[in-house]
């Protein structure tokens, strides 16, 4: 299954990258994507994600054609 | 209901006497409005703020705020309400974030306005990178609290 991975703020700067196209053969956890797209790189204790613009725990299974997102802790308002 | 992202400035007080004017069938039927903007400060963590930058996730940040206002919709009598929120380059004393609502009494009013607010601090995705003068700018790690603690 193809999903697209998508970084955010201090992430998007710390890791250099904005976002990816991953191909995965089996059933994936968020955090198995985060695992698969950044080996050298340990989840930031504070991460939060995000599966087709909905928050989602790290343990959440991803389906074909998802948008997975990793972030900091958002600063608006 | 409504939910903007804007690129560039806005006057809060235009936008909320704007979109008031295009409440058909609402004349006399509202007794409060309730009112938050958030302005830019030239001050952060004890160091001078010269501007900053929005980021934002295009997309989440719309259906973020949107479920926010149907939760605050859900727990109060709401009759409408405005949400702005700006991104892009930002400078000290520029209004970033707007938030109205329209009840027909103050209380409604006041909490669900409070509500949609603290709920946009938390959950809404949008970082603000401050500049400082340095080359660098400073990611903001988190929103402060909003609510003191009893």
């Amino acid at each position: 299954m193809s999903i697209k991975v998508r970084y955010f703020a201090s992430l998007k700067e710390s890791l250099g990258c904005s976002e990816d196209d991953l191909v995965f053969a089996g059933l994936v956890s968020v955090r198995d994507v985060w695992r698969y797209a950044n080996p050298q790189q340990p989840l930031p204790d504070n991460i939060l994600a995000a599966v087709n613009m909905e928050y989602v725990s790290l343990d959440c299974s991803i389906d074909d054609g998802d948008e997975v997102a990793f972030f900091p802790p958002v600063t608006g308002g | 209901m409504a939910v903007v992202i804007v690129q560039g400035g806005f006057d809060p007080w235009q936008e909320i006497q704007g979109y008031q004017n295009t409440l058909d069938g609402m004349s006399g039927k509202f007794g409060a409005t309730s009112v938050f903007v958030g302005t830019m400060r030239d001050f952060n963590a004890g160091d001078p703020v010269k501007g900053m930058t929005l980021e934002h996730y295009p997309g989440m940040s719309e259906k973020q705020l949107e479920t926010i206002v149907a939760e605050a919709q859900q727990q109060w009598p709401v009759l409408d309400s405005l949400v702005m929120h700006r991104v892009g380059d930002i400078l000290p004393n520029e209004p970033i974030v707007l938030v109205a609502v329209w009840a027909s009494h103050r209380g409604d009013a006041f909490d669900a306005c409070r509500y949609i607010m603290e709920a946009l601090k938390s959950r809404a995705p949008f970082w603000k990178k401050e500049r400082l003068g340095s080359e660098d700018g400073r990611w903001v790690g988190e929103n402060t609290k909003g609510y003191k603690s009893v």
